[in-house]
């Protein structure tokens, strides 16, 4: 049955990409070899709509591939084939952390992992500023030359415009809105 | 129940259709939503939560999403705030694969989503700066920022190898401080 199988091959991409996004990719390349749903033309294509489109690279590619397989049932299937291991193990963590709140030994652990996590976010942040702001095939020994000014222009009114008072409680949803109809008047994207 | 469970779902399924590249950049619509709209998580608990996020299997933002549901409204909570955040998603990747082959393609599509970029690109370095200001409440922490920060930037390590080392450091850099009391 192919709703089945579409459910464990996702579930367990789902449960071995480890660290986000990205880390799901190896595993997607795998099951093309095994499967041949989709091959690793069709998985290059995925990863750049899912840059442009909203929800996880996992997600889209699981519904992406359901889709082709057997429709919306496919599509559903899967994505919650890939989403449930993460469920699963979210609640028995959180039920564990329920029980040692208040614990020492736990409490000095988050005390290490909140600055590591705002740095491993620090660090995606830059390299979302990067592509952003930088013209391809940039280097720090040229970074003057590969600044894209449009868009540096951009960012720094951006966030004047996200810091003022005023301003900053608008829905994010502002800001990207007014960003796409810049993008497109001053050809951002160069296409 | 029914009623926060409903609340969850469109809630999520708000982050969820903003959330153009990922778990991380989900961050400023969660702070949006969750910790200045709704009052449902605080600055903190968008970090652990984040930490355990990537270090167990799955999406961040779907890991992220399970574990505030969760603290909120219990197990269907969790499962009623992911299903909420993969929904758009569900939605809008059907009608491409059904429709209209590769938008990404599209002219306008490519310099509109450049456009969006640069926003995105803006809105997590506010992010950055509201955690950091939050996660960094004395030198040591600043340390352990400042290392975590360095060494993902120049190195392809995991970021679970960051988080698990991270774990242990603060465990022992407060057992020391205890000791040295």
């Amino acid at each position: 049955m192919i709703l089945l199988r579409l459910f464990w091959e996702f579930f367990q991409v789902g449960l071995f990409s480890i660290g986000g996004g990205m880390a799901a990719i190896p595993f997607l390349y795998d099951l093309s070899d095994r499967t041949g749903w989709f091959t690793y033309t069709q998985l290059a294509d995925m990863i750049a709509v899912s840059e442009s489109t909203p929800g996880p690279i996992g997600v889209n590619m699981a519904t992406y591939v359901g889709f082709r397989m057997s429709g919306i049932p496919g599509a559903v299937i899967s994505t919650l084939g890939f989403v449930a291991p993460s469920i699963l193990i979210i609640i028995l963590v959180s039920v564990f952390l329920h029980r040692f709140r208040g614990n020492r030994t736990v409490e000095n652990a988050f005390y290490g992992l909140r600055p590591a996590s705002s740095g491993l976010i620090a660090s995606a942040a830059l390299s979302v500023v990067i592509v952003a702001l930088l013209a391809e095939g940039r280097s720090f020994g040229t970074l003057w030359q590969s600044m894209r000014w449009p868009a540096v222009a951009l960012a720094a009114f951006l966030f004047i415009v996200t810091n003022l008072k005023k301003t900053k409680r608008w829905h994010p949803i502002v800001f990207l809105g007014f960003s796409a109809v810049v993008g497109m008047l001053f050809r951002f994207g160069g296409a | 129940m029914l009623k926060k469970l409903g609340e969850l779902f469109v809630s999520f399924a708000r982050i969820g259709v903003l959330t153009i590249g990922g778990g991380y950049a989900m961050l400023p619509m969660m702070q949006n939503e969750l910790v200045e709209r709704r009052g449902w998580a605080t600055e903190e608990e968008m970090m652990d939560y984040y930490a355990l996020a990537q270090c167990t299997p799955g999406a961040i933002a779907v890991n992220v999403s399970t574990f505030i549901g969760y603290r909120l409204v219990g197990v269907a909570g969790g499962v009623v705030a992911t299903l909420g955040l993969v929904f758009p998603s569900l939605v809008i990747i059907t009608v491409i694969a059904a429709f209209l082959g590769n938008i990404s393609e599209l002219p306008a599509v490519k310099n509109a989503f450049a456009g969006i970029r640069v926003a995105v690109a803006v809105l997590m370095v506010n992010s950055v700066i509201r955690l950091a200001r939050t996660a960094i409440v004395d030198w040591k922490a600043a340390a352990l920022f400042a290392a975590v920060f360095i060494g993902s930037v120049f190195t392809a390590v995991s970021p679970v190898l960051y988080i698990v080392a991270a774990g242990i450091a603060g465990i022992l850099l407060k057992t020391w401080e205890v000791k040295a009391k």
